[in-house]
């Protein structure tokens, strides 16, 4: 504690003891002390009863179906975004504002809000569904709904993460290339391209990272069958309802390490993100 | 506080150096045209379905839906929690962004890290992880039981995880302002002779006021939607912990598809407001 008293190096500005005290208290009272009880309970199970859980066929299948749903919501949304960001930044037409706040809007949409309105367009007798399903493309109540719920809720990570870089492309250096005699498609695959694709990575994981843990959204279209439109988080809650709580922790448990692992991922691309800005 | 404004509209000056040229080329248009006609796609028809099917009966049945006395304490608990975890979570940013801006300590740049969890776990996980320290198989049950506190299924367990969920938001975007503009006015004010209460509420609080309602506005449609984590914890009794969201779900699983649309428009239309405001807040913060 004694690193702490030294006011000397710290300025002259009152405060630090009274706001780490704060900080310290309630990120443990609210983040840390639930997080460690669910932990102390998995760990409790013991690891055979622990991997006999979190290995079990139907348990497999939930990440299969999440991880696989996931993937294709973010390759959507990369090239979704990658469009969504460019032509934000690099043209100006009318109605560009307000396309630029319409992207936010599924963040600010309730998941459940969502969920409700997807089921709704995609079932037999909705806008979208009463043409899709006479065509085979079943989306509610099937594995495909789940990929469209992750793909709505996640929808403006990439633009926003894309977007402040692009920005950023300074002209100079486009014209530069094309001075030089570059054509459009070696500006764009030779010089913004690379400025840009830390930052893409970057929104790609946010959004994946999103997707995995799902679940407002996906109740209401999957369908919620074992073995075909079950994700992890719905799998936790089925237990919890079946007051299965060991396997409702440690599935949960798997899914926080995910979690963290994703998130260890994303913070080493922003890293790596702001080294390479620095170097240009 | 001018070299901190002049720093602020230089930086911003800067960025926005680039302007969108007007598209001159087919390509551009087909673009263009692209990137609008999947946003209607994917964002518009959803948000218009909502208001399109809450509506379809007439404006009578749609207000005689939302005045059902379920619907009704739903929205009000809904707007109760948001007026309690709104305000907590703005005190917790405020304490947050002061700390890690004005301050250099060891660990800075882990709790800068470890704020943010709320955002990387799943509503799901965080309503367990309150079920494993409150509930009556978690950490503390036993503890609880012995003094007759009960806390899971009732509505503080739904403030609660509401805390947990958006507790970054404020905090989020208040440390890149408060550190782009420095602690330099602030020194000045405490050499002055202001004490750190004034120095907060005549120096500090008017340069961050905008970011802070605009972190309040995002925590705040974040708390009135939240339905994975309330999910767990609420118990879902009707009339007595069911928020909005849940209530949605309660209604369409009830085959009431109007009311659930009903309810739904309500949050809707929340969510609308927050991205005007979220609109207005980013051109006042820019200046």
């Amino acid at each position: 504690m004694s690193l702490f008293s030294k006011s000397s190096q710290r300025g002259i500005l009152p405060g630090f003891s009274l706001t780490l005290g704060v900080t310290l208290l309630y990120f443990t009272i609210i983040v840390a002390l639930p997080l460690l009880a669910m932990l102390y309970k998995s760990v409790n199970l013991g690891w055979t009863d622990f991997w006999t859980i979190i290995s079990s066929e139907r348990a497999v299948a939930t990440y299969k179906i999440t991880i696989g749903a996931a993937l294709l919501a973010t390759l959507f949304n990369a090239l979704f975004g990658l469009l969504l960001a460019w032509v934000l930044v690099r043209y100006e037409f009318p109605g560009r504002r307000l396309l630029d706040a319409v992207v936010d809007l599924p963040f600010a949409l309730p998941t459940a809000v969502a969920g409700l309105a997807l089921v709704t367009v995609f079932s037999v007798n909705g806008w979208f569904g009463r043409y899709l399903e006479p065509l085979g493309v079943k989306i509610a109540y099937a594995p495909l709904g789940i990929a469209i719920a992750m793909m709505f809720t996640s929808i403006p990570f990439v633009v926003r993460t894309v977007q402040p870089v692009l920005e950023d492309v300074a002209l100079d250096v486009e014209e530069a290339a094309r001075s030089l005699g570059a054509t459009n498609w070696q500006i764009f695959a030779r010089v913004i391209w690379p400025a840009i694709f830390p930052a893409f990575i970057a929104g790609c994981s946010l959004s994946f990272a999103r997707s995995l843990g799902e679940f407002g959204a996906i109740v209401f279209i999957s369908g919620n069958l074992p073995f075909q439109t079950e994700v992890m988080s719905l799998l936790v809650f089925i237990r919890l309802d079946e007051y299965d709580y060991p396997a409702a922790a440690a599935i949960a448990t798997v899914m926080l390490v995910l979690a963290f692992l994703m998130l260890f991922v994303t913070n080493s691309i922003q890293a790596w993100q702001l080294r390479y800005a620095d170097r240009n | 506080m001018q070299t901190a404004t002049d720093l602020a509209t230089a930086a911003k000056m800067q960025s926005s150096r680039r302007h969108g040229q007007r598209p001159g080329r087919w390509s551009h248009w087909l673009l263009i045209l692209a990137a609008m006609a999947l946003s209607a796609l994917f964002i518009g028809v959803p948000i218009a379905v909502i208001f399109t099917y809450a509506l379809r009966e007439g404006v009578a049945v749609y207000f005689s839906q939302i005045a059902q006395p379920a619907t009704l304490h739903a929205i009000w608990l809904t707007v109760l929690t948001a007026i309690v975890v709104v305000p907590i979570n703005m005190i917790f940013g405020i304490c947050v962004a002061w700390l890690v801006t004005r301050f250099r300590f060891p660990g800075r740049g882990l709790l800068i890290t470890f704020i943010e969890i709320p955002f990387s776990v799943s509503p799901i996980v965080a309503g367990v992880t309150y079920l494993f320290l409150y509930g009556s198989q978690g950490l503390l049950g036993p503890l609880l039981e012995t003094y007759d506190i009960k806390i899971m299924f009732t509505v503080p367990a739904i403030f609660l995880v509401s805390l947990f969920v958006t507790s970054p938001f404020v905090a989020r975007e208040l440390i890149p302002l408060m550190q782009a503009q420095g602690s330099e006015d602030e020194e000045a004010a405490i050499t002055l002779g202001a004490s750190g209460l004034q120095t907060f509420f005549y120096v500090t609080l008017p340069n961050i006021r905008w970011a802070l309602l605009y972190g309040a506005v995002l925590c705040n449609a974040r708390v009135m939607g939240e339905f994975g984590a309330v999910s767990v914890v609420s118990g879902a009794i009707r009339g007595q912990t069911n928020t909005l969201p849940l209530q949605i779900e309660l209604l369409f699983n009830d085959y009431n598809v109007t009311g659930a649309f009903a309810a739904a428009s309500t949050l809707a239309l929340i969510a609308v407001v927050t991205l005007v405001l979220k609109y207005f807040l980013e051109r006042k913060q820019a200046g």
